[in-house]
């Protein structure tokens, strides 16, 4: 777990302030068995350093509900993935699918350190955020299944979460291309605040992307716009080692100091342990605060681990077992789980508790799902033009929303485009 | 009795997205050179003086990254108006100008809309070689979701462009960098036109001319020609070509019985040809010959003089096919 500013590699300010980790990863190091892998060893490995994994450890207040809360919210989104992956092989879900089990307290502890207003965007991989931004996951799933009640109706699918209530943005499914809407996204609070409010600028955006993306044009002309202009955006790399089956060294430079590519472009660069979620919450609290406060960019290497394939068609035969058991074995949720026990905050019946609940909510979800319509004939023709015209009858919100017209006193251009 | 005013291509365009910044804040400019340079092609001269650096922005050359940034404030509710030097150089902004302004309404499930207009030259300058040439509506007149207008001349230009800003859809604004000192009558008072409507520019008897944008000027040409010939000719300004209004065109060929579209783009999978196509469907009983058809040659742009006046539609190239498509060979 650690927070250190690009090229310097001094602590952020005080050092952020955190609760200690239970597990200490650096003491594990020398207790690792003869024979296994050291924890160390296969951090460096992936991530090229573990600047992720020696930060000072320092003392937090952070309310024993909160902490509540996120467990449950990161247990959540393992059942939902779970139960993705589930009603994937049962036909149910089609296309792509990329779940996110072990980056579950990125999405998490992101999230719960800006405010409800900041817009989020993210890339395919995209129901944690969804879930974590307080998207009822019967609509998540539901868009899934292909049916009227999904987020988007069904028009969308997996990669392809939106929540305009909860101010998410997407779900994109091409990599990189959500980072020049990002940068768009905190552009456009910066000008309602200040061009068309005559106020402060109040909102930053959030911005997640992939280690892949690093190696997208798109991605270096957002951050030159975003470092040039004072654009508050925060790209949070959500760096998992491999895009797709390509280790980061593979495909990208100085894939163990990613922090260098944002120093390229002025931006603040951070390393985070995202299997931490307590860690990430307080660091991305100060990363966010400071953007805030200066309307400056930030970058951040946030250091996760993706548990399961790319997609549901990867075998994972790039990494070993070995790699996959250390990661495992320090999950974000177990991580979590262990600390909260230790302080007293959970016990092993609440925890037990806490996970029914969950299992419950996720199986009513899926029911919910399979018993939403699919979407009617007449939905193929709407939403591709908020005017309508010709063929096109407009545009409606998804029942989430309420369900009603976009734009209702539009003019309708009148076009016959079949005069048969 | 006032005298008419007459102001050049570009100046309608700054005065359309003038207008509209004054009645509403969330519209600004972005693009290359937009502001302290006042425009590459002048369009944008003086609005930072009236707006400000908050409202006109410039960018760096960075196509991909300033269309995705317009995007993303569309999504927020800003009404943006991106300025391409060249559509040309629009093929660098691909995936945030077809993949997601677009589809970002469908995608979201009405969820969000993207009213952004990006605008700027389409279509060959003048000896720009291939790369600087580019007729993009062959291209994105594909995709579903954009609205596409194409101009021929100052009054219709600042009326779409109004149109194109006050609208909820994503828009494609095609000028061009032939067109922009060119003169016509714009009123002082306000007016938009709506998408969809073409305009009947000429009336006539023997043949319908189908064209937009600059081209439309040549097949006025052609009919001016061929009137002292006897061939009377219909040419009808579409305008934009999504919305197409092709019951204008129908009703027409309807009367002529002979269609010829004129399109500056490549043959092959284009506006023209669907034009065509539709023509063929509507007035399958009405037409004495098949639809014919004028674009550019179907090779990539050339530099010299001579063989790019040959490779464009022009006059002569016009004139040919109506006399072909009316039997007066």
């Amino acid at each position: 777990m650690g927070l250190f500013a690009a090229n310097s590699r001094r602590p952020f300010g005080d050092g952020g302030a955190r609760l200690p980790s239970v597990i200490d990863p650096m003491t594990s190091l020398s207790n690792a068995p003869t024979g296994q892998p050291a924890v160390t060893d296969v951090h460096a490995k992936v991530y090229g350093d573990v600047d992720h994994l020696q930060a000072p450890p320092v003392r937090a207040e952070i309310p024993a509900a909160k902490q509540l809360a996120w467990l449950r919210d990161m247990l959540l989104i393992r059942e939902f993935e779970v139960r993705c992956m589930q009603a994937y092989q049962e036909k149910k879900i089609g296309g792509f699918c990329h779940v996110y089990i072990g980056q579950e307290a990125v999405a998490v502890g992101c999230t719960a350190a800006v405010r409800h207003e900041d817009p989020i965007v993210t890339a395919y991989r995209d129901h944690g955020h969804a879930l974590a931004r307080g998207m009822d996951p019967r609509h998540c799933m539901a868009e899934m299944f292909g049916r009227i009640g999904g987020c988007a109706k069904g028009k969308g699918g997996s990669m392809h979460m939106f929540d305009r209530a909860n101010n998410l943005y997407g779900g994109h499914g091409i990599v990189g291309a959500q980072t020049p809407l990002g940068a768009g996204l905190a552009f456009a609070c910066k000008y309602m605040d200040e061009v068309i409010d005559g106020g402060r600028n109040t909102r930053v955006a959030l911005c997640f992307l992939g280690d892949g993306a690093l190696n997208q044009g798109a991605f270096h002309e957002a951050m030159n716009l975003a470092g040039l202009f004072d654009i508050p955006v925060i790209y949070v790399v959500e760096n998992n080692g491999y895009s797709m089956g390509t280790a980061i060294a593979r495909g990208t430079t100085m894939a163990h100091s990613l922090v260098t590519k944002a120093a390229g472009y002025g931006i603040d660069g951070y390393v985070v342990d995202g299997m931490d979620v307590l860690g990430v919450y307080a660091d991305m609290k100060r990363i966010a605060d400071k953007c805030r406060e200066t309307s400056r960019p930030a970058f951040v290497d946030m250091r996760t681990y993706r548990f399961k394939g790319h997609s549901m068609s990867d075998p994972r035969k790039y990494r070993t077992k070995e790699e996959e058991d250390v990661f495992e074995a320090d999950d974000p949720i177990g991580r979590l789980e262990r600390q909260m026990k230790a302080s007293g905050a959970l016990t092993d019946e609440s925890f037990k508790a806490m996970q029914k609940s969950v299992r419950e909510q996720v199986r009513e979800c899926v029911a919910w799902s399979d018993a939403s319509p699919v979407p009617g004939p007449e939905e193929l023709l709407t939403d591709v033009f908020v005017e309508p015209w010709g063929p096109y009858p407009g545009s409606t919100q998804p029942e989430m929303n309420g369900g009603t017209p976009n734009m209702p006193g539009t003019k309708t251009i009148d076009v016959k485009e079949d005069l048969l | 009795m006032t005298a008419v005013r007459e102001i050049e291509f570009r100046d309608a365009l700054r005065e359309a997205m003038s207008e509209e910044m004054r009645r509403d804040k969330r519209v600004f400019l972005l693009g290359e050179e937009v502001a302290q340079y006042n425009g590459a092609y002048k369009v944008s001269r003086g609005m930072l003086d009236e707006f400000g650096p908050r409202r006109i922005i410039d960018t760096p050359i960075s196509e991909s990254g300033f269309a995705g940034l317009a995007i993303g404030a569309a999504m927020m509710g800003l009404k943006p108006v991106v300025e391409f030097m060249s559509w040309s150089f629009s093929l660098v902004a691909a995936d945030p100008i077809l993949n997601n302004a677009p589809k970002m309404l469908y995608m979201s499930g009405g969820q969000f809309g993207c009213p952004v207009v990006f605008r700027g030259n389409d279509g060959a300058g003048g000896q720009l070689g291939s790369t600087h040439s580019w007729c993009v509506e062959g291209l994105y007149s594909n995709v579903p979701g954009v609205k596409i207008a194409i101009p021929s001349n100052p009054y219709d230009a600042k009326g779409l462009l109004k149109s194109s800003i006050r609208g909820d859809d994503p828009v494609f604004f095609l000028e061009s960098e032939r067109m922009l000192g060119n003169k016509g009558h714009v009123p002082e008072e306000e007016y938009v036109i709506p998408f969809g409507q073409a305009k009947v520019l000429r009336e006539g008897t023997d043949c319908t001319v189908a064209s937009w944008g600059r081209p439309v000027h040549f097949c006025m040409d052609a009919a001016e020609e061929l009137a002292k010939q006897g061939i009377s000719c219909e040419v009808i300004d579409l305008r934009t070509v999504r919305p197409l209004d092709i019951g204008t065109v129908v009703r027409s060929v309807r009367k002529t019985s002979t269609c010829v579209v004129v399109d500056q783009s490549w043959s092959f999978g284009s506006p023209g040809s669907e034009l065509a196509s539709q023509v063929h469907r509507h007035c399958f009983d009405d037409l004495d010959n098949y639809v014919h058809r004028v674009h550019t040659a179907d090779v990539p742009t050339p530099y010299a003089t001579n063989l790019e006046q040959d490779y464009l539609p022009n006059a002569r190239r016009i004139a040919e096919a109506i006399r072909s498509a009316t039997y007066n060979l």
